[in-house]
């Protein structure tokens, strides 16, 4: 190991470099504002900018959607595969990995298309019905994400004798999905929420296809007009995902704990 | 579908029910996943296939392969040329740096702290991408950005030895952001697979150090690696908001040519916009065929 040694020190010192070198800089670029003085005043406009705050909780309600419709689409349907059709979880895996191959540009270009205002379904035609597609484009994107985290949470409970447990109770599937089996991977859950929301707080491409008011086509509105926001932006979303991440990490360390592993 | 019995499913998965049976249970068994399939029927599957119909036909709805052939046009070509070149390097390079950065964690003798804070910071980096990542390396490789700055003070212009970070390299560059932290999350795993006892097996066989990398180790991790590859190319062949951010439209690689086509249809063709939104499903698709076999035959080895 120790001839190793010297050789994964550069490796990790390279990286490190590579990584901490932009955030160092956009660090510094975003502290230039006054000239000749580091300070803040950049950070100050922008979060003292009311567009900033509208596109900020815009997006915010659309992850809190977003993260919600996810819960509702993917736990119930991971709980049943597990249960009562595993035949199925091939095709319903396949499904869920296929916004990794169909960019999410050609996905919301075959809802603008779908969905318009003669379409049967004329999302399209007024503001909130586009919110709502906005939100079906997100719970999408996040499909992949959520999907594999609350599996991999059902994997840690025994799915069968607990819903056996609480049928011999007298719970109905409501009840069951809602109150025994949620709170159980109840962390798992919430680790796809956050990873969603730090995938949706700043998405550009549907929002702007979709002419939302959004976080992300704020932010590249600002960067294509401003010298020094963009880059306090950019340190501001980075601290949201590290946070969303961190929470993940803190999440994950209560999992064992709270589901009891079968056999 | 609370009529549906307890016993059945656990004797379902071993002993075949009768073929009537399953016929009679299969719609109510199927209502539990039908909001799914629905979910994903209209708003991922059928979207996509109106689009891909969309590219045969032409503006009456008759057969055409014509809007196909048009994508031969330089500009379009050029595009999705650009795409192609972004995508391998950044996927290559991020794989092979990621690779070397997850060996050298979990064997390289480092201290503990190393892994966790690689594969803290690989989680968080992995997810940073869009927009802000194209403001961050604006603010360090731009004309104004720190490390060109530094490097002009010390006597090396960047932009003047032909380098900008609006071109080819730089998207690349800017791409191995996400890309090799995602490279660390998803190989780390893999390479923890490998266990100590094969290098001690091999040595005991008098196998070389290159012999046990060259019949061990790359054998085991060459399926999840190669699976990865494909991984990063479809995550940066699809990705748009970091290069729409970088580089305006000065830079077309084919999302930006599409999102221009959607906005306003500068092609004068809707179905010409079908037909790069299919050769893009088709590129993408292409990929992760390939991804799900390999993903396969890489997980019979890290059970």
């Amino acid at each position: 190991m120790k001839s190793g040694k010297s050789w994964a020190w550069v490796t990790f010192i390279l990286g490190a470099a590579y990584f901490f070198i932009p955030l160092i800089a956009t660090m510094e670029f975003s502290m230039r504002m006054k000239r000749g003085e580091y300070s803040f005043e950049a950070y100050r406009v922008v979060l003292g900018d009311p567009r900033f705050q509208e596109s900020f909780t815009f997006s915010v309600v659309a992850a809190v959607f977003t993260i919600i419709l996810g819960v509702l689409l993917v736990v119930p349907t991971a709980y049943w595969i597990r249960l009562r059709l595993p035949q199925l979880r091939p095709v319903v895996e396949f499904v869920t990995l296929l916004p990794l191959v169909i960019p999410a540009i050609v996905i919301v270009f075959g809802y603008i298309r779908m969905y318009g205002s003669n379409s049967p379904l004329p999302f399209l035609s007024s503001d909130i019905g586009t919110s709502a597609l906005l939100v079906i484009g997100y719970a999408t994107l996040a499909l992949p994400y959520m999907y594999r985290a609350v599996d991999t949470g059902l994997r840690t409970i025994d799915v069968r004798t607990l819903t056996e447990a609480a049928q011999i109770l007298g719970a109905g599937w409501t009840t069951i999905i809602s109150r025994v089996i949620l709170p159980n991977v109840l962390i798992a859950v919430l680790s796809g929420a956050f990873l969603t929301f730090a995938i949706v707080i700043g998405e550009f491409t549907m929002a702007s296809l979709l002419n939302r008011p959004a976080f992300g086509p704020y932010l590249q509105n600002i960067g294509a007009n401003r010298a020094y926001e963009p880059a306090a932006l950019a340190i501001i979303a980075f601290v949201i995902t590290w946070g969303c991440m961190s929470v993940i990490q803190v999440l994950s360390r209560f999992a064992p704990k709270s589901a009891n592993r079968p056999n | 579908m609370t009529d549906i019995s307890l016993s059945e499913p656990a004797a379902a998965g071993k002993t075949l029910p009768p073929a009537q049976a399953r016929a009679a249970r299969l719609p109510t068994q199927w209502l539990g996943v039908a909001p799914f399939i629905i979910f994903a029927l209209m708003f991922l599957i059928l979207p996509t296939l109106y689009l891909i119909l969309g590219a045969f036909q032409n503006a009456d709805g008759v057969f055409t392969l014509e809007n196909i052939l048009e994508l031969a046009q330089p500009t379009i070509l050029a595009a999705y040329w650009i795409s192609i070149k972004v995508s391998v390097a950044s996927s290559l390079l991020g794989a092979f740096i990621g690779l070397a950065i997850a060996i050298a964690i979990v064997r390289g003798g480092l201290p503990n702290w190393t892994r966790s804070a690689t594969l803290t910071f690989s989680g968080v980096a992995s997810q940073f991408a869009g927009v802000p990542l194209a403001f961050a390396f604006l603010a360090t490789l731009g004309r104004l950005g720190l490390v060109t700055v530094l490097l002009r003070a010390v006597g090396f212009d960047l932009y003047q030895h032909g380098f900008n970070v609006l071109s080819f390299w730089g998207l690349t560059l800017t791409y191995l952001y996400f890309q090799i932290p995602l490279m660390v999350v998803i190989i780390t795993p893999a390479i923890d697979g490998i266990r100590k006892e094969w290098g001690e097996a091999a040595a005991t066989l008098g196998a070389t150090q290159w012999q046990y990398w060259q019949m061990v180790v790359i054998p085991v991790i060459w399926p999840s690696f190669l699976g990865t590859v494909i991984l990063l190319f479809a995550n940066a062949f699809g990705a748009i908001a970091t290069a729409y951010a970088l580089t305006g439209s000065s830079l077309n690689i084919v999302p930006i040519v599409l999102y221009a086509q959607i906005r306003g249809d500068v092609l004068h063709n809707a179905n010409l916009g079908y037909a790069i939104a299919f050769g893009m499903i088709f590129i993408t698709g292409l990929a992760n065929v390939f991804y799900i076999w390999f993903r396969t035959r890489s997980e019979r080895w890290l059970k």
